[in-house]
């Protein structure tokens, strides 16, 4: 330890054992034996899942507007293992974000008014998208604008050059115009999916919900009934933090999208409750972490999941997710993932999703 | 080489009240640091607190990574907490550091609190030793003065209630300093890293002096890596992030 300052040179302890490290490495070093056995012989474990069309390797996606574009968790993630990979929202121009500060941490979770920065459908596709194609995974983009047409302008141009699906963000909390307008009256959003689905057709197209509506039964219908293949959610929170110092809120945008394990609970009774109301694939959003997170959100009935604030706690949560999956299955003898999906049981006398 | 890694405590010495030089051991390899680039220090398996919190490194030997810290919420009291043996996971190294001085121009560090951790270890890459000037709000705030006298650095102290060094704050002695007969003819390159208003300050006498240099900013970030985009920054050149192109920004570019 030569040239280390330590004015007490007697305070400082003889080098430990490893066995006296605490659990932190433990659960890494569980996690890295997974992740080798994935590679090598659980790839006789069926983790495929279908979102409509789009099938999926595996069940665990990427949340987007947590993510990036990819690119920045390249350090630390095989891209080519996840399920899909959900990129941050891109509108027609780029779009600079709101003032800092940003985020603030709160109990178990955090808040955010990023105010989706992105750096516009243009640059977008000349640097972003080819990067992308170089992984064998899913790439769905999501999509914001202010107008029916701005939506349908960008889907349509996502969807010729072969981008695997479309979520369509109708619940982003931390703008003024278009994003949650949609999501919270049923008429505007029916309007909106049904535009989208006629330009892009084929194509997966997934709807993002807000939880901020009053049914979510309700929105799930509407967005089945217009055409949407799939419906995502939960988006985050909308939720307030205020420094007691200075009297201030802790965001420059004063309230902010509340995510993170703080909102678990939430997401997984919407999930179940959108599940029971629709018949086309949900995919499960709101505190993931881990493979009990995601399972748990399958059982609900989501046929997929999305790590979105995990990932900024480990970059690594979403393979480790898969290989927990994996090793899940091995455990319980099940062999393929789809079995768990809406597996909950001892539900037929309890409450009714619609009330 | 592994971006993200586990460590283990070797040392978390009190260096009074409310400051800490903690001392970690990578148990993977990892890269090399620049001066002026930070980790994302994890202390705990719970989710209260939920992020890893960004430090710059005070210091990096062949064995072990120092932060030097101040106790100031949830994070930093977690921080203080841990036991030498003790797990973590980190992130690092991250961000952009402090550039070299183009050739002909002198370095001149500013350091206000805390913001001589990352300036510790700029000062120690140079060979020929720069001016540091550092203040902080009163004697007990300012930090390994030992180990900066051992440097070799002209160090020039100053505290806001006049408890040790020269009395005032760090850009009163920066004025005098520039304006000094001494300073006459020298082109510095100044490097600042402290509390916002103190490197607003710093560079409005920069831009008036026609003096170029560098911040190291401090923001909220969730990831650290370049995602979140949570720490993003006004520039004159659009936002950009505290933990990508920052955090050190040329004085220039940011708009206060």
């Amino acid at each position: 330890m030569k040239g280390l300052y330590c004015p007490l040179a007697h305070s400082r302890p003889d080098i430990h054992r490893d066995s006296e490290v605490n659990s932190v490495f433990d659960s890494i070093q569980i996690r890295s034996r997974t992740i080798q056995s994935l590679t090598t012989t659980d790839y006789s474990m069926d983790l495929s899942v279908n979102i409509g069309k789009l099938k999926l390797k595996n069940p665990v996606m990427t949340a987007s507007g947590t993510f990036g574009y990819g690119e920045e968790y390249a350090d630390f993630v095989d891209l080519n293992l996840l399920g899909g990979i959900v990129v941050k929202g891109i509108s027609l121009k780029p779009m600079e974000g709101n003032p800092a500060p940003r985020i603030c941490e709160t109990p178990c979770g955090m808040l955010n008014a990023i105010g989706l920065q992105n750096v516009g459908l243009k640059t977008f596709l000349r640097d972003k998208l080819p990067y992308l194609r170089n992984f064998d995974t899913k790439i769905v983009v999501n999509i914001l604008g202010n107008s029916v047409q701005e939506y349908v302008r960008l889907a349509k141009t996502l969807v010729d050059t072969g981008v695997d699906g479309i979520e369509l963000n109708v619940s982003c909390p931390n703008v003024k115009k278009g994003g949650m307008t949609f999501g919270i009256d049923p008429r505007s959003l029916a309007k909106l999916i049904t535009a989208v689905k006629r330009t892009v057709s084929s194509t997966v197209l997934i709807t993002k919900l807000s939880p901020n509506v009053s049914s979510i039964p309700d929105f799930s219908r509407v967005a089945e009934d217009a055409g949407s293949d799939a419906i995502s959610l939960i988006n985050t929170i909308p939720a307030l933090s205020i420094d007691t110092e200075t009297w201030k809120p802790r965001l420059a945008n004063v309230t902010g999208g509340l995510s993170g394990p703080a909102i678990k609970p939430i997401a997984l009774r919407m999930v179940w409750e959108a599940s029971q109301a629709v018949s086309i694939p949900v995919i499960g959003i709101g505190g993931i972490t881990n493979a009990l997170d995601a399972l748990e959100f399958l059982l609900a009935g989501a046929s997929a999941v999305q790590v979105g604030t995990g990932n900024f706690l480990n970059p690594k949560a979403t393979i480790e997710i898969i290989s927990g999956l994996a090793a899940y299955l091995r455990r319980k003898n099940i062999q393929t993932i789809g079995d768990i999906i809406g597996g909950m049981k001892g539900t037929k006398s309890g409450h009714n999703p619609d009330h | 080489m592994y971006k993200i890694f586990k460590a283990k405590v070797i040392d978390n010495l009190p260096l009074n009240k409310k400051n800490y030089l903690l001392t970690i051991e990578p148990l993977d390899p990892i890269s090399e640091p620049s001066p002026g680039q930070f980790y994302m220090v994890g202390t705990g398996n719970s989710f209260d607190p939920l992020l890893k919190r960004p430090f710059s490194y005070f210091r990096k030997t062949a064995q072990a990574i120092q932060f030097l810290y101040t106790v100031k919420g949830k994070g930093t009291a977690q921080m203080k907490a841990l036991k030498p043996g003790d797990g973590m996971q980190v992130i690092g190294p991250l961000g952009t550091g402090y550039p070299k001085p183009p050739k002909g121009y002198i370095p001149l560090l500013i350091a206000g609190g805390i913001g001589i951790a990352s300036l510790f270890s700029l000062a120690e890459c140079f060979t020929k030793k720069p001016s540091l000037i550092y203040g902080s709000r009163c004697k007990d705030d300012l930090l390994i003065l030992n180990e900066l006298e051992k440097l070799g650095s002209e160090l020039i102290t100053c505290t806001d209630d006049c408890s040790f060094g020269r009395e005032g704050m760090v850009t009163d002695v920066l004025t005098n300093f520039l304006d000094s007969p001494s300073s006459k003819g020298t082109s510095y390159m100044i490097y600042a890293c402290g509390p916002k208003p103190m490197l607003a300050a710093i560079s409005q006498i920069a831009l008036d002096k026609h003096i170029k240099g560098y911040v190291s900013l401090e923001e909220n970030m969730a990831c650290g890596f370049g995602a979140c985009l949570g720490c993003s920054v006004k520039t004159g050149k659009g936002y950009k992030r505290v933990c990508k192109e920052g955090p050190v920004f040329p004085i220039e570019d940011i708009v206060w």
